[in-house]
């Protein structure tokens, strides 16, 4: 029944508009108005430019203010206070020549509607207008590039020795995570040894992988650079910690690392925050099928020495599962039997 | 010599011009009008179901908790017992939604439709150099429709790893159902979407060439002709590229190759491939990819330069400059594919090069804005539905060029890319701008395809609910972005730091069915114009450019006589001392004196030689055709 009475309004509303369109149009014919420029509709238009221009600007700088705290989120790293220095530069640079350009197109759209009276100047071209115009810009834009280029620099340098090292491998629909161990090197793996009990293909007649040991959350300490390692076992993931402004891709075959300092403990961020549930967090951003939205890692930020006394409370693949090393010849084996005695 | 050649193709032509029958009229049709018609109508077939499909998918991500039941009848079981999206849908309609959005709409939509339409016209050539290639171009298009539209329809759904398609997502079908026949025909649609623009692009560059007519030299060309020129170019040298990425992909796809496919265990089992490389996928689809948005974005830049001169009634400000900036945007869009991979795994020092050469393609983008700027500048502006969507062009490529900034830096883009962000630079520049590149031509070109106008307060509507709706859909996302939302996700609840903002979600995606809503203003405009609009004057525009001096309804051949020749640029507009604010291109220098500048004084003489001869062989024809 609604239906039906909904279905007849919209028609109604239809032919009501359907005629004063109708209207419109021969009445513009009868005035002849279609062969005059400088129209009403013309001014209408001319206005409207300028009123675009002011409300938009009060809109973006009402919404780009009150919302500051929102969108900018919180940085826990060392490269990321960098970054955002370069961001928020380079949105000072950009802005003001978004609203200068965009003041003078709307400004001249209404500043010069068509008259009558005035005819248009000739002016094609002015060589010395275009240089500037050219060198300009590229000045600006190699300063920026270049500070970009110096923090991309060290970013991308190679971890320091002393990195703490975590595995990261993504798979659909998840994050897996392993540590080294106390020798801080990884095992070595093989995506041929992937099965139900050994999910990241750790190759255990590898003496390094004795003491690896896999950790349900990302733990790291405070201040002190980490290496993440990473890798993909399906199809591509990108590991991204928003806070920490980290981002790599995960990818089958190829594995990839990105290393960082944090520099807030999850309980300082609390304390910054006000927030007692804040974590920080991985998320994917490589498509990567179905679960693409739900990849989700907590990242716990500790200060140095409780990451010391939480990595030698863990447990290693092997001492939770001696399965695991059942099928080593037995030289391995009995190296890898005293390893789990002595964490004993 | 040309002259000669041209005319006694026309007497050809005059003899078989009767015996067009409906199906080489309408369908079959090698004439080059009626193809642009072809690819703009197929063009607006395919806008409306991709804004369709984006609309579905601002559903999910606007309202999360709606119960889209209403949707069963169309996605049937892709809408599950509670009314809820399914997540591999999701992906499969962002997917689709790229795909025909920018190869369908924005390539063929405007590529095909107006290098079609505009270049025989604007340079004085009776058709394009091979009016069978450009049908064959048409029609393998329609095939690449058929077979991308039937893909919609499959059980287990179309592709659905991003309109990138990267492997070994879009490899596997063990990763998502979408890989399997639905990305097979995926394949299949872009091989021959690939013929067609080859086609098309050979043709549009052989005849920019080879059939301009007299006095039409390169220096003279409307700025159209020289985008779609270029566009051309660029479409020839880097889509070939695509054609070998995606057959690399059918190999490992189908026949046990391992080109991009290594260790990977999915589905219980590891896969024997071992040394392909994902990354190389990347480069080589990028190495078109980055191509592609200029492939859609000059032709409209093109565009509005002619509608901008032509409504400030001012010549284009720095000619010259538009065109070098236009070629070396050409020239470098072949040299910055990878800035879309920093944070790919690729090497550290590949992204620092790319850094440095990306932001160099800034500069030409700035350049040209500065010209349209100064354009407007003191000019005498007619606010016609064409030139409103034109200036904001202008508007949506600033806002989006600038973020090109942001995300070029490779430092700043770890934290953006695959955000928002990205979706609202990309956008802005290469969706909105070129989306309104398109719609400007039509409004501007409508009275030469149809021979009537288009309704102009219809069109004033129109373009106000586009431009405010465009930007309040995609200027909150850059807020989005900057908080570190990831694009292609089905819910953001998942996680704390993006579970915020559905406030500002939902008002996006109001905004998108308002936007989407308001186009079909300009649907009914177009299709009602076409048979009942007014009936349009010869030159309703009082434009330079030689498509104004055809018939109203210009036969297959253009001009029922001779082609004009050209005596001068297309930009003289209020040029001093003449009575008229416009002086068309074929109009001599020597019938002009009141207003030449020095220089032309000079060519005056050249021009009067030139007049001579060609009476002479105007008389020459004559008493040919009379014997
Ligand atoms: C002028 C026309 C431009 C067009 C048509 C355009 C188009 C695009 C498109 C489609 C993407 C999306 C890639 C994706 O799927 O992730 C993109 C991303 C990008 N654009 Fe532009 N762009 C333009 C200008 C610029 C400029 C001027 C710059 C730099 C100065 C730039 C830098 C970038 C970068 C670096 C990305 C990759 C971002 C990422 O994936 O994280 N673009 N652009
Ligand atoms: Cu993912
Ligand atoms: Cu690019």
């Amino acid at each position: 029944m609604y239906g039906l009475l909904i279905a007849i309004g919209i028609v109604l509303l239809l032919s009501v508009l359907w005629m004063v369109y109708r209207i419109q149009a021969l009445i513009s014919v009868a005035k002849g108005s279609s062969k005059k420029i400088a129209t009403t509709s013309n001014k209408v238009n001319a206005i409207l430019l300028m009123v675009f221009l002011i409300g938009g600007c009060i809109l973006m700088f009402w919404y780009s203010i009150k919302e500051f705290d929102n969108y900018q989120l919180p940085v826990a790293s060392e490269h990321g206070v960098i970054t955002d220095q370069l961001f928020w530069v380079t949105m000072a640079v950009t802005g003001f020549i978004f609203v200068l350009t965009h003041i003078l197109l709307f400004w001249f759209g209404y500043r010069y509607q068509y008259d009558d009276n005035k005819r248009a100047s000739y002016y094609p071209d002015n060589n010395k207008l275009e240089v500037i115009w050219t060198l300009v810009p590229a000045v600006v834009l190699t300063v920026l590039v270049f500070t970009g280029w110096r923090a991309w620099k060290d970013i991308t340098a190679p971890a320091p020795e002393d990195a703490h090292v975590v595995e990261i491998m993504g798979y659909q629909f998840a994050w897996e995570i392993r540590y080294p161990g106390k020798d801080n090197i990884l095992g070595d793996y093989d995506y041929r040894l992937i099965n139900a009990t050994n999910s990241r293909g750790v190759d255990f007649s590898d003496k390094n992988s004795f003491d690896d040991f896999p950790a349900q959350q990302v733990v790291i300490p405070k201040g002190e650079p980490v290496l993440f390692k990473i890798r993909a076992r399906d199809v591509l993931h990108s590991v991204f910690a928003p806070h920490m402004r980290l981002k790599m891709d995960a990818v089958p075959g190829m594995p990839t690392r990105f290393w960082f300092v944090p520099t807030k403990t999850t309980t300082e961020m609390r304390a910054e925050l006000g927030d007692d549930e804040f974590e920080y967090e991985i998320a994917c951003t490589e498509v990567c099928g179905r679960g693409h939205f739900s990849m989700r890692r907590v990242i716990t930020v500790v200060e140095p020495e409780e990451y010391r006394k939480w990595v030698s409370e863990q447990e290693s693949f092997i001492q939770r599962n001696p399965d695991l090393i059942s099928d080593l010849p037995s030289d391995l084996k009995e190296l890898a039997e005293i390893h789990i005695n002595e964490s004993k | 010599m040309a002259v000669a050649n041209v005319s006694s193709h026309d007497v050809e032509h005059h003899e078989h011009e009767h015996h067009d029958s409906f199906i080489t009229k309408y369908i079959f049709s090698t004439d080059h009008k009626m193809i642009g018609k072809q690819f703009l109508v197929t063009g607006i077939f395919w806008a409306l179901i991709g804004g369709f499909l984006s609309i579905v998918f601002r559903l999910q991500l606007g309202f999360p908790d709606m119960n889209l039941e209403f949707l069963r009848p169309i996605f049937g079981g892709w809408i599950d017992e509670t009314g809820k999206l399914d997540p591999n849908f999701y992906l499969a309609l962002v997917t689709m939604h790229g795909t025909i959005m920018v190869f369908f709409v924005l390539t063929a939509g405007l590529s095909g439709t107006f290098s079609n339409f505009l270049i025989p016209l604007q340079i004085g050539a009776r058709d394009m150099a091979s009016g069978f290639m450009n049908m064959l171009s048409y029609w393998f298009f329609f095939l690449s429709s058929v077979i991308m539209f039937t893909s919609l329809f499959l059980e287990k759904g179309p592709a659905g790893g991003g309109w990138v398609v990267y492997p070994p997502l879009s490899a596997l079908e063990q990763a998502i159902p979408g890989s399997g026949l639905g990305m097979t025909l995926w394949l299949i649609a872009m091989t021959c979407f690939i013929a067609s623009s080859l086609l098309g692009g050979i043709n549009y560059i052989t005849t920019v060439i080879n059939l301009r007519t007299k006095g039409m030299s390169f220096a003279r060309l409307p700025l159209t002709i020289w985008s779609f020129f270029l566009t051309a170019i660029i479409g020839l040298l880097s889509f070939p590229v695509l054609f070998s990425a995606a057959l690399l992909l059918v190999f490992d796809r189908s026949f046990g190759t391992s080109f991009y496919l290594s260790d990977i265990y999915i589905g219980g089992e590891a896969l024997p491939n071992t040394g392909g490389s994902a990354v190389l996928y990347q480069h080589l689809f990028w190495f078109l990819g980055h191509p592609e948005v200029y492939i859609v974005l000059l032709p409209a830049l093109g565009i509005t330069s002619e509608i901008i001169a032509t409504n400030s009634r001012k010549p284009i400000f720095g000619y010259k400059a538009m065109v070098i900036s236009m070629l070396g945007i050409t020239i470098l869009s072949f040299v910055v594919w990878a800035h879309h991979m920093f944070v790919s795994g690729m090497n550290p020092f590949l992204g620092s090069i790319f850094m440095f050469l990306t932001l160099i393609i800034a500069v030409p983008s700035a350049v040209k804005v500065f010209n349209y700027l100064t354009t407007l500048w003191r000019g005498n502006l007619r606010f016609t539905p064409a030139m409103l969507f034109s200036i904001g062009l202008v508007s949506v490529f600033i806002s989006g060029g600038l973020t090109g900034i942001f995300l070029g830096n490779s430092a700043i883009d770890i934290q953006l890319h695959d955000t928002y962000f990205v979706v609202a630079h990309f956008h802005l520049v290469m969706g909105s701008a070129s989306f309104f590149g398109l719609v400007a031509g039509v409004y501007h070109w409508f009275p030469k395809m149809f021979g009537r106008m288009m309704d102009e307060k219809l069109g004033h509507i129109h373009f106000w609910i586009t431009f405010v709706g465009i930007y309040m859909v995609f200027f909150p996302m850059h807020y989005i972005g900057i908080a570190g939302f990831p694009r292609r996700y089905y819910t953001w609840t998942e996680f704390s730091f993006s579970d915020m903002y559905t406030d500002l979600n939902m008002f996006v995606s109001a905004a998108a069915i308002i936007t989407f809503a308001g186009q079909m203003i300009i649907v009914f405009n177009f299709f009602y114009s076409m048979f009942f609009g007014r009936k349009a004057s010869l030159n309703p525009w009082k434009s330079n450019t030689l498509e104004w001096t055809t018939p109203l309804h210009p036969q297959h051949g253009n001009w029922p006589g001779e082609i004009p020749t050209v005596y001068r640029w297309p930009y003289d507009y209020s040029k001093p001392g003449s009575k008229e604010d416009f002086i068309p291109q074929t109009v001599p220098l020597s019938a002009t004196p009141e207003s030449n500048l020095p220089h032309e004084e000079k060519l005056v003489n050249l021009e009067k030689e030139i007049i001579a001869e060609e009476g002479q062989i105007l008389v020459a024809n004559e008493s040919k055709e009379e014997s």
